[in-house]
């Protein structure tokens, strides 16, 4: 590191004798390096044991590209530069230092809004310089202002509604899609004019900036609470690409390649949700599932019954297990249960039993949220398994413990045609011996529906607060 | 078309090939931190933020560029601390 470091020192001081090459070869190069060093730590992000230095590795590849950027000859004024980065780097620690992992989503959502806007202020910055451009240079500007302006007033609401500010469940009214659809063509037009009459640009270019903020908040409120794992996966990508567009306003080599490493990390995982659903990407922006008009009175037939066991009832059933699955679901990150759910992991493997977590794609608000609330909880990577891994154990494990989960486990995705989660991949915990199901009360998930897993005969309900049940356990289990 | 337009392009192409490829390989356990983590990635407009805050003192682009500067810099610090918080949170 250290001879590194001498080695630039040395180079720069030769550099400075001859400022061509400075400016045309050693900053560019230095940016290359710094691409060089993102994808390295993408690739170390592969493994929990090297991820830390993957995320070292990037934030080395950042430093050298702002040291790379501040050795430019065009820059002049670097007091204002200064204040900058001194307010925004207090700003980002605080926040990051503050945050609760429970309210990780939010903060993704925030800090995707802000890559976008600072892409969109970017590339405004560069339309007011007020040098002539060349047409290519426009026509990136108004895509770059459009796709920044959209991923942060989207990333605002979608923030508004993790955090509670918005009510989660989605905000329709009729007309919706073609209002969108009018506006999207509208920014088409005014590009397209702002680029064949670079005149008239200026008052286009800021048309379209205030249109594209309304349309990213029209196009985020139609979305409900439980679709926001697609959500904040597809404005992370965004926020990638306005950064992209953005490189090829400023001709940026280091731009285009990390913003396109970003935007292709977003799409991957607006896949990987979109799967875990078992819908489309259109169905999931579009048809505003989880809408209170779209709830349905359920039809409950009178004879199926429930079985509920008070907490105390059940240890017995625990301390017998050989196996034990516990499913975590989004309740038990509101419940703020992950603490003590790992308690009672410990008590039941001092006791000889088996315990694995089994995490749905799509459990939590994000993509990956439960392992990381597990994780803080001190609940090791190792006993997390994914769907596919552990879907052919159930049948070998004595109790599932469901804490906080509806939909990923209800057995009428895999055979119920008219169920509307038909052909969702679900975790198969109904053929475990006995399931307990830790629920506040009979309401359904969130998008209405019926979950026949409660009245299977192997099932067991727990009515109540998600923690204080655990707690309950681990101090009868003691 | 110019040939640097091309070759930036060509770099576009290449990358989120690249992108693909890399991504695809990290495990649902880190999901949240490569999301976090990327997100630190795409603040490297911060490139452009110095650039039109620093070459054109008092100009309204400068402004801009200053305002990209604060929220590109949110982006790179939060986003990097946070990562590194919850990745430190990983045992085995």
């Amino acid at each position: 590191m250290w001879l590194a470091a001498l080695w630039l020192r040395a180079v720069c001081l030769e550099c400075s004798k001859n400022k061509i090459i400075v400016q045309d070869i050693f900053i560019p190069i230095i940016y290359l390096f710094s691409a060089v060093l993102f994808i390295l730590g993408l690739r170390q992000l592969s493994h929990p044991r090297t991820a830390p230095k993957g995320n070292n590795t990037a934030a080395i590849g950042m430093l050298l590209a702002v040291i790379a950027t501040l050795l430019n000859n065009q820059i002049l004024d670097f007091q204002t530069i200064f204040i900058g980065i001194v307010i925004g780097s207090a700003i980002g620690a605080v926040l990051a230092k503050r945050v609760e992992m429970t309210s990780m989503p939010q903060l993704v959502a925030l800090f995707n809004g802000f890559g976008g806007s600072a892409s969109l202020l970017v590339a405004a910055a560069e339309f007011y310089k007020g040098e002539p451009l060349l047409v290519f240079t426009l026509a990136t500007i108004t895509l770059s202002v459009l796709i920044g302006a959209v991923t942060f007033s989207g990333s605002l609401v979608a923030f508004a509604k993790l955090q509670g500010l918005l009510r989660g469940t989605p905000i329709k009214f009729s007309g919706q899609h073609s209002i969108n659809g009018i506006l999207a063509g509208v920014v088409v037009l005014l590009a397209v004019y702002a680029v064949l009459d670079p005149a008239q640009a200026s008052n286009a270019v800021l048309a379209i900036i205030v249109i594209s903020l309304l349309l990213g908040i029209l196009f985020v409120i139609p979305i409900g609470g439980a679709d926001m794992p697609v959500v904040i996966a597809m404005l992370n990508s965004f926020s990638g690409l306005a950064a992209c567009a953005t490189g090829f306003v400023i001709q940026n080599d280091a731009l285009i390649i990390s913003g396109s490493l970003v935007g292709a990390s977003g799409i991957i995982l607006t896949d990987i949700m979109c799967k875990g659903m078992n819908r489309t990407i259109w169905n999931v922006l579009f048809a505003g599932v989880g809408s209170a008009a779209e709830a349905s009175p359920l039809e409950v037939d009178p004879m199926k019954t429930v079985k509920s066991y008070e907490p105390e009832d059940t240890v017995v059933i625990f301390e017998n297990a050989k196996q034990i699955v516990i499913v975590p679901g989004y309740g038990l990150a509101v419940a703020q249960a992950q603490h003590m759910v790992h308690e009672l992991q410990e008590l039941l493997e001092g006791k000889g039993v088996i315990v694995k977590y089994a995490i749905h794609p799509v459990a939590g608000r994000m993509p990956g949220h439960m392992n990381v609330l597990l994780a803080e909880a001190n609940v090791p990577y190792d006993s997390l398994y994914d769907l596919d891994q552990i879907n052919p154990e159930f049948e070998e494990t004595d109790v599932t413990l469901v804490i906080g989960a509806n939909d990923v486990v209800n057995p009428a995705a895999r055979h119920d045609v008219n169920s509307p989660i038909f052909g969702m991949p679900i975790l198969d915990v109904d053929k475990s011996q006995t399931v307990f199901v830790l629920k506040r009360s009979m309401n359904p998930g969130f998008a209405g529906i019926e979950n026949e897993l409660f009245y299977k005969d192997n099932t067991i309900m727990i009515f109540g607060d998600a923690k204080d049940t655990v707690s309950k356990l681990v101090s009868e289990l003691k | 078309m110019n040939v640097q337009l091309l070759v930036e392009i060509y770099v576009f192409v290449l990358a989120v090939f690249v992108g693909f490829e890399v991504i695809s390989k990290i495990p649902p356990t880190l999901h949240t931190p490569l999301m976090s983590g990327s997100n630190a990635i795409s603040g490297i407009t911060i490139i452009g933020a110095l650039l039109a805050a620093g070459s054109l003192p008092g100009t309204l682009s400068a402004t801009l560029g200053l305002i990209a500067i604060i929220l590109a810099m949110i982006n790179v610090v939060g986003g990097f601390m946070v990562t590194g918080r919850m990745l430190r949170m990983f045992k085995k």
